[in-house]
């Protein structure tokens, strides 16, 4: 097993900077999970590291050694690719055999190897039959087994789950995390979903325009995004942005949202002086909206709103809502009373908003 | 039972009835080819007898006495057909079996290496396919006479690739680009090389294309005139197209039985050849179709 190390490194395709310029440290054993948009760069640092695309600049460590001139085959790497990409013309068995053949393996070591896979996906009954006999999540599990069996160092995978039911995906997610336990090996894994790279990541890497937004465990970059990009990015629903200006009125401090203002703690008061009437983006998930007055630690501000749109979800009802030109979603408790077309007041925790600068995106409320 | 019956007749009326003009039109000249050469002289050139059918009625006035081999003697016995037979095979078999490893080669490179130049490069392939070869038989005569090979079938195993390498690879090319590149990528991952990749994994998952690409080059190469006829004048070095062409019309006079029994010999090979990769080959159109 063994850490990957990423300095400065870049990728151009003629004039589009795919990567610029990142730098990352991977423990060995860590399930590091790169996160973003399509287009920003993810995959292509994976294909780096995996060596099926040419660094333009930079250096790529596995474990202690320069990998940058080495090719895929002698990197001791395993990848599992977006389609599977299994072998059409050999069966199951000699598609998890093939690495191992082509490394001179004796066929004990291979068979016991294809054999404890199988085992651990519960493939051993398909090893007979080839690829296009099987479903969709058959043939994930055996590009799985065929990376399972060459025990890499470090395991790549590329959006493996994408091509699944939601249903499959879920389970298939939770196979993964208890390999990932089972294997005790490094595993990188690219996904533009955010719930996968909540879920399963020991840290997560999260990426725009080709470079690294944030890289933290997934509850640091879910409370304390760096930026407005990491902030409405990670979580569903997204979190609410309110262009406003910050403001001064005798010793408290205000966002102006237009319509409503928003008071601010007086515990904050101090990290956001020197922005006083710089325009700033005020953040709050719908989770830290309610319906109801709390009496608790956290001050919160009340907002008139009308519903828009009621979605319940059984064990919450999603609310779109609407105030001054603002719209925005709560994420309120079954027991609402919210109906579509109606006012109600709303109450944000004002202990867990965001202020960002509205000119950089950076989010002020981290320190 | 009775959906399948209704099946039957569905089909029947829906595929097959559709299908008899198709089947009549392709057929009909081969039909026509094995008739003649199985017709005696008598009958073949009486201008008043049914020319579809062999007369076999002794009473009918037409009739000279039924089917015969004769103008099959005529060709095994005067003519080296055998020798034209055999160097048929041996220009096609090489010609076709050089032309499909540099086609692989080419049509591999294009479909897949980012290399400067490469898409034009990919359309020069396809143009130089276009340039016909009544074109280009003059200054090949002057290449092949300065190799010192005119007059000998290595003339014609030499210039065939000259069509056949852009043909198979303009064709190789279209069926590679539909040959996921993940699964080359997964298998460099694995532990190949690029060329244990290509061997390994994009080769046997392209033998439909590869099939279909043989079995044209083969068809074109057997069926090859102009080439083989400008190139080569002793008879001993001829092909069957041209072997068969020259020695059985001697000026105006045409031994329409042989002619037709040396296409019908002729034709064997092809025919053998396509029973051998058909259906590879219908598989090959149909995969490149739908991607």
């Amino acid at each position: 097993m063994a850490s990957v190390t990423l300095q400065e490194l870049s990728k151009r395709f003629d004039k589009v900077t795919a990567v610029n310029q990142i730098n990352l440290e991977i423990p060995d054993k860590e399930f590091v999970v790169f996160v973003g948009p399509s287009g920003c760069g993810k995959t292509t640092t994976l294909r780096m590291i995996a060596g099926l695309e040419e660094t333009s600049d930079g250096t790529i460590l596995i474990g202690e050694r320069v990998v940058n001139d080495v090719p895929p085959k002698d990197r001791n790497i395993a990848m599992v690719f977006q389609n599977y990409a299994l072998y059409p013309h050999m069966d199951v068995y000699k598609n998890m055999a093939f690495g191992l053949k082509l490394r001179r393996t004796p066929k004990p070591e291979i068979d016991r190897r294809v054999r404890e896979a199988s085992r651990i996906l519960g493939i051993e009954e398909l090893l007979d039959r080839k690829p296009r006999q099987l479903s969709g999540g058959q043939r994930q599990r055996v590009a799985v087994g065929r990376a399972i069996v060459r025990q890499p160092e470090v395991f790549l995978f590329d959006e493996p789950l994408s091509n699944l039911d939601a249903k499959l995906r879920v389970q298939m997610r939770s196979e993964l995390i208890k390999l990932h336990y089972q294997l005790e090996a490094t595993m990188i894994y690219v996904t533009h979903d955010q719930v996968e790279a909540m879920t399963m990541g020991d840290r997560i890497v999260i990426m725009n325009n080709g470079e690294i937004q944030q890289v933290g465990a997934p509850m640091e970059v879910y409370d304390q995004p760096i930026n407005m990009f990491v902030a409405g990015f990670i979580g569903s629903p997204a979190m609410n942005f309110f262009q406003g200006k910050l403001t001064a009125q005798n010793s408290d401090l205000f966002v102006d949202l237009g319509k409503f203002t928003m008071k601010l703690p007086k515990s904050q008061i101090n990290r956001f002086g020197n922005h006083v009437n710089q325009r700033v983006v005020f953040g709050i998930r719908p989770e830290n909206i309610s319906d109801r007055e709390e009496a608790g630690e956290h001050q919160q501000e009340r907002v008139p709103a009308m519903v828009n749109v009621v979605e319940p979800l059984g064990s919450e009802v999603i609310v779109e809502l609407s105030a001054g030109d603002h719209t925005f979603v709560g994420r309120l408790d079954p027991t609402t009373t919210a109906r579509p077309m109606h006012e109600m007041a709303v109450y944000f925790d004002m202990g867990r908003f965001h202020l960002f600068d509205a000119e950089t995106g950076i989010n002020l409320t981290r320190q | 039972m009775k959906t399948r019956t209704r099946n039957f007749l569905g089909q029947l009326l829906t595929l097959y009835i559709p299908l008899v003009p198709f089947i009549l039109f392709s057929l009909f000249p081969f039909y026509f080819m094995v008739i003649t050469s199985f017709k005696a002289d008598g009958e073949l050139y009486n201008l008043k007898a049914n020319p579809f059918i062999i007369q076999l009625s002794p009473t009918h006035p037409d009739y000279s006495g039924g089917p015969t081999l004769e103008h099959y003697q005529l060709l095994l016995r005067d003519t080296p057909f055998l020798t034209w037979l055999f160097n048929s095979v041996l220009v096609s078999v090489l010609a076709t079996a050089i032309s499909i490893v540099i086609a692989i080669l080419a049509a591999y490179s294009l479909a897949r290496l980012r290399f400067r130049g490469a898409p034009s490069f990919g359309t020069a392939v396809f143009i130089t396919y276009l340039v016909p070869t009544t074109l280009l038989f003059l200054p090949l005569a002057q290449v092949v006479n300065r190799l010192g090979l005119a007059d000998s079938v290595w003339a014609l195993i030499v210039t065939y690739p000259t069509f056949l390498v852009p043909f198979c690879t303009w064709l190789l090319l279209g069926y590679f680009r539909t040959i996921p590149q993940e699964i080359e990528e997964c298998a460099m991952v694995d532990g190949c090389t690029r060329f244990q990749a290509l061997i390994r994994i994009v080769l046997p998952v392209a033998i439909p294309g590869i099939a279909c690409a043989v079995l044209f080059a083969f068809t074109i190469s057997w069926n090859e005139f102009i080439y083989a006829l400008t190139f080569i004048s002793s008879t001993a070095q001829k092909t069957t197209t041209v072997g068969v062409t020259a020695e059985l019309i001697r000026g105006d006079i045409f031994y329409w039985g042989s002619l037709m029994a040396g296409a019908v010999l002729g034709s064997i090979p092809i025919v053998l050849v396509y029973v051998v990769f058909m259906d590879y080959y219908v598989s090959g159109l149909t995969q490149g179709a739908i991607k």
